[in-house]
């Protein structure tokens, strides 16, 4: 018999002006020791299955319809203080972030015990014992020493551990986790993901994964639903849904996901989710526009030359040099982007693949090394009109569409602020005809100027950036980590956008990712980074083909096996 | 990302199948979320619609009030100290009396309250110009600039505001003399509630602008090339403005009451051009002799004044802050 039933579920929120169906009449269910996935993209309703599973929608959400059964039993319509009891009792709970779901001012041994007994009818000396046990099962090591400690004291990946303890620790017949690795780095990711595969088999406990991440349905889940703006599109044995889906939905988001092993042209057609706007049509460079006056001098050689690059950040400051502390997030780093090439870096956060790109761009001065873009040494030009001349060369794409935009102007006037800013055209027309078209170009029509940015989605958004970047025309382009804020298979739509205008235009890109796959779509040269250094720098597919650094290797085998997905790709493609 | 709220997703769903967001701009306001959480709240409609009667009787005054204080031609001496027309000795000319001068109460405080809103819009908007452009460059320059700026505004408020004002009050008088008081009054009295209340502009924007300076659309504004100064004017400044509305409006109640206060002290408005505080100052001689009204009724009036403003300022801090909500 299954554990958790759910049959036909509706949550909905009513809003001012309408009601949102968040979830349209789902069924699922879940039985002991498998994991059932659920995924889907932002705005599909799987974190809501979750919450109202364990009678926690947020108001003023409700269900609407259906029924829930745990064992059996009916659970949506308990009064609220059997619901209590049934959580954390039967029902346990791992959330996102594992910094923000634990007590800092307690530690973890108080807040096990307090949980187990306020489920179970243990005395505090069992308590404390089962506690030390449940940490020694989800792998931490010294468990009596480590119990004592408070939170701050786990690195990321051992508090989310602590957290699925937490979720355990009264036996319960279901867990129910929202997003669970997604808050912790891809090394990381993989061991969390092991260990609850092996409790869930361990413990005989019936587990939902919601997750947005392809990677992790593949790895660990036996069944997967599919949801699609709050409807099950498709439900059934993973490696059914995966292997042959069925569902053109399913396939669009297969066939989005960025493949590790092969370097694809272009990603296929995905324009199930959001319409990619317009046809472009291709433009001839030497008439166009984003052609026109491209005065830049020509380049022997590569076009970036960076040498023995070195940027500290203070910690702490103070008056006595002795006593001032240092960061150093780029530790000697040089490498060379040659004309019109795409060049990778990769690395986990933390790395300094980011304080590179602000170093090119200027906004942060480097403490040492050298710069030369060209035949100019950027870090030591000092006059403003130089500093100008090299800014229109390069520009830069930003991680969060969300942030990147003004949102007290409207799109027209953030495209235009560049042109008109260089100097770039001669008349107010000719900018509004220029905005208008990059507009076109980049996938969102004319109209689209009108609107401000927050009536945007995130790659609407995201397509915006890129025409404020190509405004000045630049001939350097430097994309740091531009689709890792968006669902993947918007992510497949604006790296086919990238991949379109870096042929049109003859663009130079370099390319931040922490997501290894994406940078095997995009680029021709890789960098790999690791602690401010770069560890190796090779052609893409020698990288992945024979890795010569260590770390290099250890983050190709981190990376969640995609073979599943491989197949479903070659049948789709 | 996995997690987006509900409004997102709807908008974004909304956006997917082409609905279109072309409206008018009056119906973008009526529909908005602010206006119905204004709508919602009883009491702020009072308020608001308490504070709009004012402020038209304030600066209707000429047209409204049933006669002319300042006229000295129908202003008799005989008519001096006429109590309410509901007491006994009244005059039906004088709906709330007179006071020692035989003005018409009613009218002075129409009159009266002109000058108090008057002095307390502009010393709003010179502490508010003051204050946020001093924020800004602190919160997007920082290092020393941010410390010196920031460490005046904390000395500044080791003092009480009223305090501040009276010195600068004080040393104004010192300079331009009694005899040019008549004309600097109002000048000197917005001075010196300006430089009183500008920290508080400070603080909030330093603040917001510390965060905004470092989000993208302002490091790509720095890529573009764009000067500090315009980043500052055109980018950060009109997204911190929702924090500095909220204390504008707090603060026009704050500065009328400091306002009344310096005036009652003796060191605010002249008697020539009363304001409410200058009125009340005047009736409180005469409230130990049994004319009461003379003191009481431009009191009230000021305080039904401050409590609407005040109300109003609640309400759109509590909107305003999506944390309350």
């Amino acid at each position: 018999m299954s554990v958790l039933d759910i049959k036909d579920l509706t949550v909905e929120f009513p809003g001012r002006k309408s009601v949102f169906v968040a979830v349209d009449d789902v069924s699922l269910s879940v039985e002991a020791g498998k994991i059932l996935g659920v995924v889907g993209e932002s705005g599909a309703g799987k974190s809501t299955v979750g919450n109202a599973v364990i009678g926690l929608l947020q108001e003023p959400g409700h269900i609407a319809d259906g029924e829930i059964f745990l064992h059996g039993k009916r659970i949506d319509n308990l009064p609220y203080k059997d619901k209590r009891l049934l959580r954390g009792r039967k029902i346990g709970m791992i959330f996102q972030d594992p910094l923000t779901s634990l007590d800092p001012l307690q530690t973890v041994e108080s807040q096990l015990v307090e949980t187990i007994r306020t489920h179970l009818p243990f005395s505090k000396k069992e308590a404390q014992a089962r506690a030390i046990e449940l940490i020694d099962a989800v792998g931490i090591p010294n468990p009596e020493e480590r119990i004592k400690q408070y939170p701050h004291q786990f690195s990321g990946g051992m508090r989310q551990r602590v957290v699925i303890a937490l979720a355990l620790c009264a036996e319960p017949e279901l867990v129910i986790a929202d997003e669970p690795t997604t808050a912790l780095d891809v090394s990381i990711q993989a061991q969390i993901l092991v260990l609850m595969k092996k409790l869930c088999e361990e413990r005989n406990v019936a587990m939902l994964v919601i997750t947005h991440d392809m990677g992790v349905i593949a790895d660990i889940t036996d069944h997967v639903a599919v949801m699609y703006h709050g409807e099950l599109v498709e439900y059934g044995k993973t490696t059914q849904v995966l292997g042959a889906p069925e569902h053109p939905y399913t396939q669009s988001l297969i066939s989005a996901v960025p493949r590790p092993d092969v370097k694809v042209e272009r990603f296929p057609v995905v324009n199930y989710i959001e319409k990619a706007g317009t046809p472009q049509k291709q433009i001839d460079i030497s008439t166009h526009w984003l052609g026109k006056s491209r005065d830049y001098e020509k380049v022997v050689g590569p076009l970036v030359q960076i040498r023995d690059l070195d940027m500290r950040f203070e910690t702490r400051g103070s008056i006595f040099p002795s006593r001032r502390k240092y960061f150093d997030a780029v530790k000697k780093v040089s490498f060379d982007v040659q004309e019109g090439e795409t060049f990778g870096l990769v690395g986990e956060s933390g790395s300094g693949k980011s304080t590179i790109a602000r170093l090119i761009t200027g906004l942060y001065h480097p403490t040492g090394g050298s710069i030369l873009f060209g035949k100019t040494e950027l870090t030591s030009l000092t006059n403003r009109k130089d500093v100008l001349a090299m800014r229109r060369q390069m520009q830069m794409i930003f991680q969060d569409p969300y942030s990147s935009l003004n949102a007290r102007m409207r799109v027209r006037d953030i495209i235009a602020e560049p042109i008109k800013f260089h100097k770039l055209a001669s008349s107010n027309a000719e900018v509004r005809r220029i905005v208008d078209d990059l507009l076109d170009h980049v996938g969102l029509g004319a109209l689209a100027g009108q609107k401000f940015p927050h009536e945007f989605s995130g790659g609407q958004r995201q397509r915006i950036s890129i025409a404020r970047a190509l405004a000045t025309r630049p001939r350097f382009l430097i994309c740091d980590e531009p689709t890792s804020a968006l669902d993947v298979s918007i992510q497949a739509q604006i790296l086919n956008l990238l991949k379109d205008l870096q042929e049109e235009l003859g663009l130079t890109m370099l390319f931040i990712s922490h997501d290894l796959a994406v940078i095997r779509q995009m680029c021709n040269r890789i960098g790999v980074m690791r602690h401010g250094e770069l560890c190796e720098v090779s052609d893409c597919d020698q990288l992945f083909e024979a890795p010569k650094h260590p770390y290099t290797r250890e983050l190709l085998d981190l990376m969640p096996s995609m073979e599943l997905l491989s197949r479903a790709n070659l049948e789709t493609v | 990302m996995p997690y987006v709220s509900n409004e997102e997703a709807k908008a974004a769903i909304q956006d997917r199948a082409g609905v279109p967001s072309q409206q008018g701009r009056l119906t973008k306001i009526l529909d908005s979320d602010m206006f119905h959480s204004f709508l919602r709240s009883k009491v702020t409609v009072v308020a608001a619609c308490g504070t709009l009667i004012l402020f038209l009787l304030a600066f209707l005054a000429p047209w409204v009030a049933p006669h002319n204080p300042f006229d000295l031609a129908s202003i008799s001496i005989l008519d001096a100290r006429v109590p309410p027309v509901w007491m006994e000795y009244a005059d039906p000319r004088f709906l709330l009396g007179t006071d020692d001068q035989g003005r018409d109460l009613l009218s002075a405080i129409f009159y009266g309250m002109r000058i108090s809103l008057i002095v307390g819009f502009c010393s709003v908007i010179a502490a508010a110009v003051l204050g946020i452009s001093l924020g800004l460059v602190a919160g997007y320059m920082g290092g020393r600039v941010d410390a010196v700026i920031m460490r005046i505004a904390d000395v500044q408020l080791t003092f009480p505001a009223i305090l501040i004002a009276l010195l600068i009050d004080g040393i104004a008088a010192g300079i331009f003399g009694s005899i040019d008081r008549e004309v600097f009054a109002f000048y000197i009295l917005i001075v010196s509630l300006a430089l009183s209340f500008w920290v508080q502009y400070a603080r909030t924007v330093r603040g917001s602008t510390m965060v905004e300076k470092n989000k993208e659309y302002v490091q790509a504004a720095r890529v573009i090339g764009i000067p500090s100064v315009i980043i500052m004017a055109r980018h950060i400044l009109p997204n911190v403005m929702g924090p500095v509305m909220v204390i504008a409006t707090i603060n026009l109640a704050l500065a009328i009451v400091t306002e009344a206060t310096l005036s009652f002290l003796g060191v605010g408005m002249p008697p020539t051009q009363p304001s409410l505080g200058t009125l009340i100052a005047v009736g409180n001689d005469f409230l130990y002799s049994g004319e009461w009204w003379i003191a009481i009724f431009p009191g009230l009036a000021l305080a039904l004044l401050v409590l609407n403003v005040n109300l109003l300022g609640d309400w759109l801090r509590d909107a305003l802050n999506p944390k309350l909500r």
